[in-house]
């Protein structure tokens, strides 16, 4: 069996008296991708938020690499597109992504902006401000912005939203590109079932802070996902 | 160190680069501090009374107090658009490169401020405030960075905040009382041309303040945001 990228074990957290992540244990090995899928207020963004090291947990903990510790000491090797785009508006697409590469300590960061700007389809608007973008244009440099600095943990929340079919369609091969040819992990929570199945190595689902069912993707699920969603919830 | 030193400038320089494209905050700040000394100088009409000079060094510190609080109210705010904040806590910036990098952006922008508001002091309080510059300046720099890194601490505490513009003022100037004091008299021995050797007092107080609460910002920052 291949190392844990992310092992998370008997993960708690309360919000005042009441409990949203109910002893979540579950072991990420690294290369997977990994949809985490639950309905709203399951407790999908509370767990990326704790991976991520927002949230501190009450109770539990999670380790990376077999190493224990503080997520935030792993931050590096974290990127995450959150319900927030971490974007600065007054600042132009290429400023934005300049400055996490400085934070970050990207290499070569030009190079790499201008590379992930094309990739993206955004290379045209890349001395614009932030704040003169759509939506789904923000989400796409939102997308850039986690990928910069070459994570080999992805952690995704709800990434397809605002995207249109073709900005998913690019998404989904970025990200199935990091899996095969870079084994990067990624564990990405998401309401566009039929796209998250569609890459998704294996699944893990949650039902009211609980872990209710973990194991591989099948082709079954992602002919019918709306079949297998029923099923599980 | 570098490291540290790197992350704490891309971070000070971006909001830099934010605020003087925006120029939120600072214009009103500046445009507060021009008002005050005009104010206070029609009020008190120090050409023809003099004595009103004793009193130099509180006036331009008032301005600067509430001008300063105007800005560091942007501080934090400037990242809760778009949970910006959240990407910082996120990334492998350690608390101490994020509060010193928001320190000197603000302390930067205060003391830019501060220079540009000189001149107009002087002219309409008659007042040669270029006799002891380089003195001046000395009490304005200890002065503003003891102010920034209290601000910038209490900017981060109140930064979710609905009542923070309100909040912010009534946490720090209680905190600021020993350098506002401080700043008040050198800065009016400095203006007055009075000897400073009864004064040293002051500014070791400044320094003082100055390197304790640096180190205890740059290590609560971390904590405050977690919290």
């Amino acid at each position: 069996m291949s190392e844990s990228a992310i092992a998370i074990t008997d993960i708690w957290k309360f919000f005042g008296e009441y409990p949203a992540i109910r002893g979540v244990t579950l072991d990420i090995p690294t290369g997977r991708i990994v949809a985490l899928l639950g309905r709203n207020g399951a407790g999908k963004t509370t767990l990326l938020r704790m991976i991520a090291g927002l949230l501190p947990p009450s109770r539990g903990h999670i380790t990376f690499g077999g190493v224990s510790g503080d997520p935030q000491l792993h931050a590096a090797s974290i990127g995450m597109v959150g319900h927030g785009q971490w974007l600065y508006e007054d600042l132009t697409a290429r400023e934005n992504l300049n400055f996490f590469a400085s934070l970050y300590d990207v290499e070569s960061a030009e190079e790499k902006i201008n590379h992930w700007l094309e990739q993206v389809e955004l290379w045209t608007f890349r001395d614009s401000r932030v704040n003169q973008f759509s939506r789904g244009m923000r989400q796409r440099l939102t997308i850039v912005r986690a990928l910069l600095h070459a994570p080999p943990i992805l952690l995704l929340d709800e990434p397809w939203t605002s995207l249109d079919d073709r900005a998913m369609d690019l998404l989904s091969g970025l990200l199935q590109r990091a899996h095969t040819e870079e084994n990067h992990t990624v564990l990405v929570s998401s309401h566009q079932l039929r796209e998250t199945l569609q890459i998704a190595t294996h699944l893990a689902v949650i039902d009211r802070g609980k872990l209710i069912f973990e194991g591989p993707n099948r082709d079954e699920f992602r002919d019918s996902p709306h079949n297998f969603y029923q099923r599980i919830t | 160190m570098s490291r540290f030193l790197k992350q704490a400038w891309t971070i000070a320089a971006k909001d830099l680069r934010t605020e003087l494209r925006n120029k939120e905050a600072i214009s009103a700040a500046l445009s507060f501090t021009l008002v005050v000394i005009l104010l206070f100088s029609f009020a008190f009409d120090p050409v023809s009374n003099p004595d009103i000079r004793d009193l130099s060094g509180g006036l331009l510190w008032i301005a600067y107090l509430f001008s300063g609080v105007l800005l560091l109210n942007r501080s934090f705010a400037r990242e809760s658009s778009n949970d910006c904040i959240e990407a910082l806590v996120a990334s492998p910036v350690s608390g101490g490169a994020l509060f010193i990098g928001k320190s000197v952006s603000s302390f930067l922008l205060l003391l830019l401020l501060e220079l540009a508001s000189l001149p107009l002091f002087g002219v309409f309080y008659s007042m040669d405030w270029a006799r002891d510059f380089p003195m001046l300046l000395l009490v304005l720099v200890l002065g503003s960075w003891g102010f920034t890194v209290i601000g910038t601490l209490f900017s981060a505490v109140t930064v979710n905040n609905r009542l923070r513009e309100l909040m912010l003022p009534l946490l720090v100037f209680p905190m600021t009382l020993p350098v506002l004091i401080a700043c008040v008299q050198l800065t009016t021995v400095i203006l007055l041309g009075d000897p400073m050797w009864d004064s040293i007092a002051w500014l070791k107080l400044l320094f003082g303040f100055d390197i304790i609460f640096t180190l205890v910002g740059a290590i609560l920052l971390e904590i405050v945001l977690l919290a």
